[in-house]
């Protein structure tokens, strides 16, 4: 079965929408899209690391995210407004990863299979690194999720019933990081957030719960990647783009409904 | 044994000491209210007890086990999040929907667990707090200000609910509130804070403190002087402690 390429592409996307879906609800909650930006565009400079060091790519770019989201929650409160600084750190980022890139003569990398994901590549071994990332962060967020919740809702109530708001801080931006580095050869770089935020958001409008909210988003998500990559087959269109239409247009729809409704 | 006591408690932000050598204790069963100016650390002391900050020096001590229940002074709910009365109130979880009926119906709001949080109003919301903040049957119920917003009726309303949880449940109670003359009516002991203690006792007798009227005018029992009082104050001469280098200090802050 996974001798085809497009049941392994399915099966990446899929894999990727289930991270995406939980961590993208609390994403959309805690207002951190521009972190997830941030995050993301900073994995392009752990693959440039990772491809000169001849390392692991996955390994590299959880190294940098990581690296990247805990230097944005520390320098937070320190002068700069929070978007200023996820402007500068998100684009100086991206911009030494693709100077860094650049320099790797010896090696002939596809740059746009980093910036906009090579998804009908996928190979076994990715999609064991996919799914495997997938179920780290999916486990992480499930056993933290009630913790991470009240943090979510408020730091004072969580001190109040005995929760640490900076430790769930620290796991979201763990699975953030992870998340990322799986996702990069599905929807590459520049589009993961989008596969975090659209989903997410278009997911509100259909929920009553914050958990509803997440598995609607998984549905979403899985729905979205599974369409945009026949879609992208049939019109012969780039799939990482084409899934992320797709989530956009069931936005549209449920931001409709919703309008409709009130 | 005390509850809860903080001995000689001292935070500052930067340059700015905003309580100074604070010490206080809540015994079983008692309901007490910290007054203030705005910008006198009431919050602060708050945040302190229930563990969100840490004091630069002196000492908290909880008695083991205590069950804190906390009504923050104001919460937003980005309109993002979808949640239910109910859900809100079973987080952070193991509470029963029982529990969460008999909470709701403790704070006098039955009927609202399946209601949207955005979907409620000002006065439903801070009750809804209060039911969370009662689920896990509390030792000691901590308010700031938790009648922020709510009108003169509302906030009356809030604070006989108050009393009533206490009867029933037998709970002490900290609160913050600037609303004297209820403070007046329903406290067993008020402490008067800027910065440091100014004084405290029986509301009677800190009513009648010139520490007291100084900060909060010398009106009926400091009913009117709710719509009076002056963010910064200077004490009489009657005053028998020393406050200059801290009034210097509260007035750099505001």
């Amino acid at each position: 079965m996974l001798d085809d390429f497009m049941t392994r592409a399915a099966l990446a996307g899929v894999g990727v929408a289930l991270a995406a879906a939980p961590l993208g609800s609390f994403v959309v909650w805690r207002r951190m899209a521009y972190f997830g930006d941030a995050t993301a565009h900073a994995a392009i400079l752990g693959v440039a690391l990772s491809l000169a060091l001849q390392i692991s790519v996955f390994a590299g770019a959880v190294a940098v995210a990581l690296a990247m989201a805990l230097t944005v929650t520390l320098l937070t409160g320190r002068g700069y407004a929070m978007d200023t600084l996820l402007g500068v750190l998100a684009h100086s980022a991206l911009a030494f990863g693709l100077v860094a890139v650049s320099f790797l003569s010896g090696i002939r990398i596809d740059l746009m299979a980093y910036l906009f994901g090579d998804i009908l590549a996928v190979s076994r071994g990715d999609l064991a690194v996919i799914w495997g990332g997938a179920a780290l962060v999916v486990g992480l967020i499930g056993w933290r999720w009630s913790a991470l919740l009240t943090s979510t809702i408020s730091t004072e109530l969580a001190y109040a019933s005995g929760i640490d708001p900076k430790r769930e801080q620290l796991i979201l931006t763990l699975s953030l990081a992870i998340t990322v580095a799986v996702a990069i050869k599905v929807v590459g770089v520049l589009l993961i957030a989008a596969m975090l935020i659209i989903p997410a958001a278009a997911a509100r409008p259909l929920s009553r719960t914050p958990e509803q909210m997440a598995f609607t988003a998984a549905g979403i998500g899985s729905a979205s990647a599974v369409i945009g990559l026949h879609a992208a087959y049939a019109l012969d269109t780039p799939a990482g783009p084409s899934i992320v239409c797709v989530a956009a247009l069931v936005f549209l729809a449920t931001s409709i409904l919703q309008s409709v409704r009130s | 044994m005390s509850l809860i006591a903080a001995e000689n408690i001292s935070v500052s932000y930067g340059a700015n000491m905003v309580l100074r050598d604070v010490s206080l204790a809540v015994e079983p069963g008692e309901i007490v209210t910290i007054v203030g100016p705005n910008g006198s650390g009431k919050t602060t002391l708050l945040k302190l007890l229930i563990g969100a900050e840490r004091p630069q020096s002196g000492l908290i001590t909880r008695k083991s086990g205590l069950r804190i229940g906390y009504v923050p002074q104001k919460l937003h709910i980005d309109p993002t999040l979808p949640i239910t009365v109910e859900r809100f109130l079973r987080l952070p979880g193991g509470t029963t929907r029982a529990a969460c009926a008999t909470a709701l119906e403790r704070a006098g709001v039955p009927g609202l667990s399946h209601r949207q949080m955005s979907a409620l109003s000002g006065g439903q919301f801070q009750r809804v707090l209060l039911a969370r903040a009662l689920i896990n049957e509390p030792d000691l119920l901590l308010l700031d200000e938790a009648t922020q917003g709510l009108d003169q009726p509302g906030s009356a309303a809030f604070y006989l609910q108050i009393e009533e949880v206490r009867q029933k449940t037998g709970c002490a109670i900290l609160m913050i509130s600037h609303e004297l003359h209820v403070v007046m009516a329903a406290s067993d002991r008020v402490i008067c804070l800027n910065g440091h203690v100014c004084c405290e006792g029986a509301p009677e007798i800190v009513s009648a403190a010139p520490e007291y009227r100084a900060l909060f005018g010398t009106g009926t029992g400091g009913a009117l002087a709710l719509y009076r009082h002056e963010h910064d104050h200077t004490h009489d001469e009657t005053c028998t402690h020393n406050h200059a280098p801290q009034d210097k200090e509260t007035e750099a802050a505001e």
